[in-house]
């Protein structure tokens, strides 16, 4: 389902982010990447979501490689995942429910079926309550959650996660957890990247250990 | 369809939202728009009426034709048949020499001068109306009936209309130039506009790119906003001309009563309303798009 091999990423100015990267995943894999910062756990997870470029090897999802996308068919890769970011990336302007509908929106999803889509999407992580609140005022724990149910509202088939529980207290953290492992049961591929090691592991994942852009064996 | 229908909707309202969000700004927007617009719309009704007045003035135009004081009775009925016969003649009508007196007799202040005359200097005349009544086509005509034999004059009795004609033309031409000139400001200003919302909006726009929109979605809305202030600028610009209108009918009609003739401005008619709202839409819609093209693949989300 997704595959990289030799795949290398150089930023302008001659940073090797990563080098030399090949694995394949399977369909209802969970796999965490971890390593110290700046170990190219981000830039990992930003190629397989098209949001970067490799600057060589080649990265294959559902049978698509990313390198050779024209622009106009990447919104449509972008599509399979459901993101997660450690900053939320939540619209401040828009209340909780519309922050979920987005993606519905962008699909064209119709507008009964994706209220339904919302409201449960809010359910699965606690926040049906709050449909009407604005971000600003949802604590960090709750914002990360919004970000999930904004993610996962597409029932999308691969979740990205990229430091999920980056700035949370550990009860936050493990409730996330989770929600990932629920997600992973009704057969959602799962790829997280946090340098957490002894939280990611309550996934039972496959470990992919990042060392200096390098894969470690 | 519905799906489609309801997604538009939704831009509408959106588009809608934001423009109220900013309400002063919107409003200097269309207000700008509105009265660059009101001037070429404005000055293209006021022509329209001077037209229409000069049409009303001139009536129908027509050809005299004055046969030489020689010309005999059958060279006369030759003429009448070659006019008869001529495709681009509607219709003509002889005036002989002796009715053509009479007439002058009767116009008041000459009677005396004419009864003092030992002869009739007066020719016979043909007076035509040609089919084609522009002022080309009259002209050809009146060419034509000059090189005839006999025919000692041919005047164009619509010569002073013609010439006001002509005059509106240029007065045409130059509101088109003035149309273009703030046809192109006002695309600039929309083209601002946008430019203000979309980096308003950056964080909006990534995060929709990462979740997997289409470069179609994310222009719609500024798209509309763009359509929706050039419309309602369209309307303002109708609307100050419409006022300038009524205002200025005030003192026509002072005016026309010192020299007791009826003449009012007519207001634009329906079609040439629409026109304007809808080209100054069309015309917000480009800048719009302009604007987009420009700016928004410049976002990127990192």
């Amino acid at each position: 389902m997704i595959s990289l091999s030799q795949v290398c990423k150089r930023y302008p100015g001659g940073y090797d982010a990563l080098k030399n990267i090949s694995f394949t995943m399977q369909p209802g894999e969970v796999v965490a990447v971890t390593g110290h910062s700046g170990a190219g756990k981000s830039t990992l997870l930003k190629l397989i979501a098209a949001i970067e470029r490799p600057t060589r090897g080649s990265i294959i999802v559902n049978g698509q490689n990313t390198s050779s996308l024209r622009p106009a068919a990447v919104p449509y890769l972008r599509r399979n995942f459901g993101l997660v970011f450690q900053d939320h990336k939540l619209l401040f302007e828009r209340t909780v429910f519309e922050n979920v509908l987005l993606p519905l929106q962008i699909t064209g999803f119709e507008r009964k079926e994706s209220a339904k889509r919302v409201r449960a999407a809010l359910d699965k992580v606690g926040l049906l309550d709050k449909e009407k609140m604005f971000p600003i005022t949802l604590s960090g724990g709750e914002q990360q959650r919004l970000c999930i149910a904004r993610a996962i509202v597409n029932r999308p088939a691969i979740l990205l996660a990229d430091e999920p529980t980056g700035n949370l207290d550990t009860a936050y953290a493990s409730d996330i957890m989770q929600l990932f492992k629920s997600f992973n049961q009704v057969g959602v591929t799962v790829i997280i990247a946090s340098h957490d090691e002894a939280m990611l592991m309550r996934l039972n994942p496959r470990l992919l250990k990042l060392n200096r852009g390098e894969l470690a064996p | 369809m519905k799906n489609w229908l309801s997604q538009h909707a939704q831009t509408l309202w959106l588009a809608l939202k934001r423009l109220r969000q900013n309400p002063f700004a919107s409003l200097l927007n269309i207000s700008v728009i509105g009265i660059a617009l009101s001037l070429p719309g404005g000055l293209y009704v006021l022509l329209n009426n001077l037209e229409s007045l000069s049409r009303q003035v001139s009536g129908e135009p027509q050809i005299s034709l004055f046969l030489s004081m020689q010309a005999a009775s059958a060279e006369v009925s030759q003429i009448h048949a070659r006019l008869k016969s001529h495709p681009g003649v509607r219709n003509f009508q002889f005036v002989p020499r002796d009715q053509a007196l009479r007439e002058l007799q009767k116009a008041a202040g000459i009677a005396d001068v004419v009864q003092s005359l030992t002869q009739n200097p007066l020719p016979d005349a043909f007076i035509i109306h040609a089919k084609d009544s522009s002022a080309d086509a009259l002209q050809r005509l009146r060419d034509e009936f000059r090189s005839w034999p006999n025919t000692a004059h041919v005047q164009l009795d619509s010569l002073w209309a013609q010439r006001l004609e002509a005059l509106l033309r240029l007065g045409k031409i130059v509101i088109l130039l003035l149309a273009i000139l703030l046809s192109f400001a006002l695309v600039a200003v929309t083209f601002n506009t946008i430019r203000l919302q979309i980096l308003t909006h950056r964080e909006e726009i990534e995060v929709a790119k990462l979740i997997g929109a289409t470069h179609r979605f994310i222009r719609r809305p500024f798209l509309y906003i763009g359509a929706l202030q050039g419309l309602a600028g369209g309307v303002v610009a109708w609307a100050v001309v419409a006022v300038s209108i009524q205002v200025l009918n005030i003192g026509i009609a002072d005016l026309t009563r010192l020299y007791t003739t009826n003449f009012q401005l007519n207001q634009p008619n329906t079609s040439d309303s629409v026109s304007l709202m809808l080209f100054s839409a069309w015309l917000g819609w480009l800048g719009a798009w302009m604007s987009v093209s420009r700016h928004l693949h410049q976002i990127e989300p990192r």
